[in-house]
């Protein structure tokens, strides 16, 4: 069944957005059917309504909504629109969530080549399909050129937090344990390489993952988890010293201990960057009692997206909520906020 | 990346600082200057300072770029970012240095003006080819190490007759500021600061050579030995400065050797004597202001000195009243002194130059160095 009568095709190849693909005329029901009907497809969405409408379980329900505003749109491991399905399923997940269902509202900027939109689409239907988490509503917007960078992408999602877990950023305790899924800085240096002004190859790959069912097997083996976070913006440094001020409590991290990829380790250096204030879109981050920890470390090694995981520190008690780093080298320091953006150094 | 991990291997890191604890004399102050922010940096952020024994400590010299810039030239680089047509282009760090009344580019570029953050000066000449009705100038800051890149897109935009672009020149000599810190009265004659040794240049060194210090050993008899920017290298330069010591000696020593040279890069230094002459005077934040100490372009290139395109008038600036950036950059204070460090005073909303730039005494502290006062305090 379709709403539209069939008009000329939408030209997937040549052609590009325009004003009145977000007019709310046939061109954009022809858009909406075509391209994000037919690719999300999914029970809820094919009932064309303005909301979708489903029964959701008894328990505690989670909601998160994040938005997407990645340059360049394309990179290596992914793209705006499986980061957009990617992130907001693990900011779900991060409370120990079950995804059940996401939305999508997309801001798109006149003039953006209908293929590259196709390709993004796809993409991500590809990723929610493969995440088993439908995008069961959504939203078009066409802006006037220069009103928008390309394309904009929000999602919002929701989930049900199984019986029993209480994970919250507020929860670590001195004695605790702090542990990473893997190697930090992939995807932040693997979205550098791309932009033009920089100019440098690299064979690397963002992490972009969905990480619902890793954690599904962490919380069902260590239900005493503590906290758990993604390390995206601002990176692993961010990300802890959010939950060190949350929680009231000191963090003591081992450079050694942190696992970090050659090639991020050498961009960086390239770049007067440092890994640990690099987004990651593939990682978390698990706070846990520290007798748990080696249990919890062996169900994350057994998982793929955990193959790399690490105890990198544990949670001390501190008055001032500083996360210290023991370096590589010998000596301590302070791992802080960043102050602005990470801004590279000139001599 | 081996050949970087060498450089910051701990079990060395372990043995040098053993042997520096073993042969500092007991009784005995060192006190070493690193003059670089890229030195400052490393300690900062290696903890470096967690591996000397008390008796020996380090010195935050004024070679940060961004540090020593006056407000006069921040006003000077807003005043072209907010020419209509024009886009500005810069060194990133450069974007947050504090001007005067609270603004900085990255203020003046939110309200409009189109100000650029660049990897290198060639990345500006770009620009300008891209954008021949814009006027494009390049926001050029630096010690030695940043000034032959300058000079070469001067050469290369007076080659291709780019009339849109041109160089707004702040590059400035290590040279001169070393020697203004060793001439100053609390070192030379008050000897309020003690100042034993220095710690010299890595990259500015592989531009000028190690022969220009030979004159600061002998005059000033102090020791200085040039070190690269990796910790071992800060690590191994204090070991040889603290022998020297011992024994009476203030050579020049080059730990660096790796890439510096007695003469050093003559190709470099070539251009930059080709586009470049000394101007008489030129003001430094904490130095305040050092004869011979900068340059500017010649003659045959003024239709691309903004300075001349624009007229700009100098001006002198003072600091914000509290802030002891000019006492810190000249190692007399350190930024725990100072009132406003951490307080009005953070890397989020520098007041000062010295908490901008991650090479800045103050931002090191700041960001790397905190828990240590926190540690001092419950003492």
């Amino acid at each position: 069944m379709t709403l539209t009568r069939k008009g000329p095709a939408i030209d997937f190849v040549n052609g590009r957005v325009d004003l009145t693909h977000g007019g709310g005329g046939r061109a954009m029901a022809q858009l909406v059917e075509e391209l994000f009907v037919a690719s999300f497809d999914n029970d809820m969405l094919n009932q064309r309504n303005d909301q979708a409408s489903f029964t959701v379980g008894a328990g505690r329900m989670v909601m998160t909504t994040d938005g997407y505003v990645i340059s360049p749109m394309f990179f290596p491991g992914g793209d705006i629109g499986s980061l957009a399905v990617h992130g907001t399923v693990n900011d779900v997940a991060m409370a120990g969530a079950v995804p059940i269902a996401l939305s999508a509202s997309f801001i798109i900027e006149e003039g953006l080549p209908l293929a590259d939109l196709k390709r993004i689409v796809q993409s991500m239907a590809a990723a929610s399909k493969e995440a088993g988490v439908p995008i069961v509503t959504g939203d078009t917007k066409v802006v006037e050129k220069g009103k928008g960078d390309g394309l904009f992408i929000s999602t919002t999602g929701i989930g049900l937090v199984p019986e029993g877990l209480e994970i919250s950023g507020d929860k670590a305790r001195p004695g605790d344990v702090i542990l990473v899924s893997g190697t930090m800085g992939d995807h932040g240096v693997a979205v550098m390489s791309q932009r033009e002004s920089l100019g440098f190859e690299t064979s690397l790959k963002s992490d972009s993952a969905a990480l619902h069912r890793l954690v599904a097997e962490m919380v069902a083996a260590v239900p005493s988890i503590h906290c758990l976070r993604d390390p995206t913006r601002g990176g692993l440094a961010a990300t802890l010293n959010e939950m060190a001020t949350q929680s009231g409590v000191g963090m003591m991290i081992y450079e050694a201990k942190i696992p970090v990829r050659p090639e991020v380790n050498g961009a960086c250096e390239l770049l007067g960057l440092d890994p640990l204030y690099v987004a990651n879109e593939g990682k978390l981050i698990a706070i846990c009692p520290g007798d748990q920890a080696e249990r919890l470390l062996a169900v994350m090694r057994a998982h793929p997206l955990g193959a790399d995981a690490a105890i990198i520190g544990e949670v001390i008690p501190d008055d001032h909520h500083f996360v210290q780093m023991e370096t590589a080298f010998g000596g301590k320091r302070v791992v802080d906020w960043l102050a602005g953006e990470q801004l590279p150094r000139i001599c | 990346m081996k050949y970087i991990d060498e450089y910051r291997d701990g079990a060395m890191a372990r043995k040098i600082a053993a042997a520096i604890a073993a042969e500092a004399e007991p009784g005995r102050d060192y006190a070493l200057m690193e003059f670089c922010g890229g030195h400052t940096h490393a300690i900062s952020r290696y903890g470096i300072e967690d591996l000397l024994p008390a008796n020996v400590r380090m010195i935050h010299g004024p070679g940060c770029p961004v540090c020593v810039l006056p407000i006069g030239r921040v006003d000077n680089a807003i005043e072209i970012a907010r020419t209509p047509g024009t886009i500005l282009c810069t060194y990133g760090d450069l974007l947050r240095v504090p001007g005067s009344k609270r603004t900085s580019l990255l203020k003046v570029k939110a309200e409009g003006a189109d100000v650029r953050m660049v990897y290198s000066a060639a990345d500006s000449l770009k620009i300008a080819a891209e954008h021949p009705d814009k006027q494009v100038v390049f926001f050029a800051i630096g010690f030695e190490t940043t000034t032959p890149p300058t000079a070469l897109v001067l050469k290369q935009a007076k080659a291709q007759n780019l009339k849109n672009f041109s160089v707004f020149c702040n590059h400035v000599l290590t040279p001169s500021a070393i020697r203004c810190i060793l001439e100053s009265p609390e070192v030379r004659e008050l000897g309020t600061v003690p100042l034993d040794g220095f710690i010299g240049p890595a990259h500015v060194s592989t531009v000028i050579g190690s022969k220009p210090y030979d004159y600061f050993a002998e005059e000033y008899q102090k020791p200085v030995v040039i070190a690269g920017f990796e910790p071992l290298d800060v690590l191994q330069a204090i070991l040889m400065l603290v022998r020297q010591l011992n024994e009476g000696r203030y050579d020049v020593e080059n730990e660096f050797s790796r890439a510096v040279t007695p003469e050093g890069n003559k190709k470099a230094q070539a251009v930059v004597a080709e586009l470049f002459e000394l101007r008489r005077l030129f003001e430094w934040r904490g130095l305040g202001m050092v004869p011979y100490s900068a340059l500017r372009i010649k003659e045959p290139y003024a239709a691309w000195d903004a300075e001349k395109r624009f007229d700009i008038k100098p001006l002198s600036v003072p600091d914000v009243k509290a802030c002891e950036c000019g006492a810190i950059l000249r190692g007399l204070k350190r930024p725990v002194d100072c009132k406003l460090f951490g307080k009005a005073c953070t890397p989020e909303s520098p007041m000062g130059s010295c908490m901008v730039s991650a090479e800045g005494a103050c931002a090191a502290y700041w960001t790397y160095g905190r828990f240590r006062q926190n540690q001092q305090d419950k003492r």
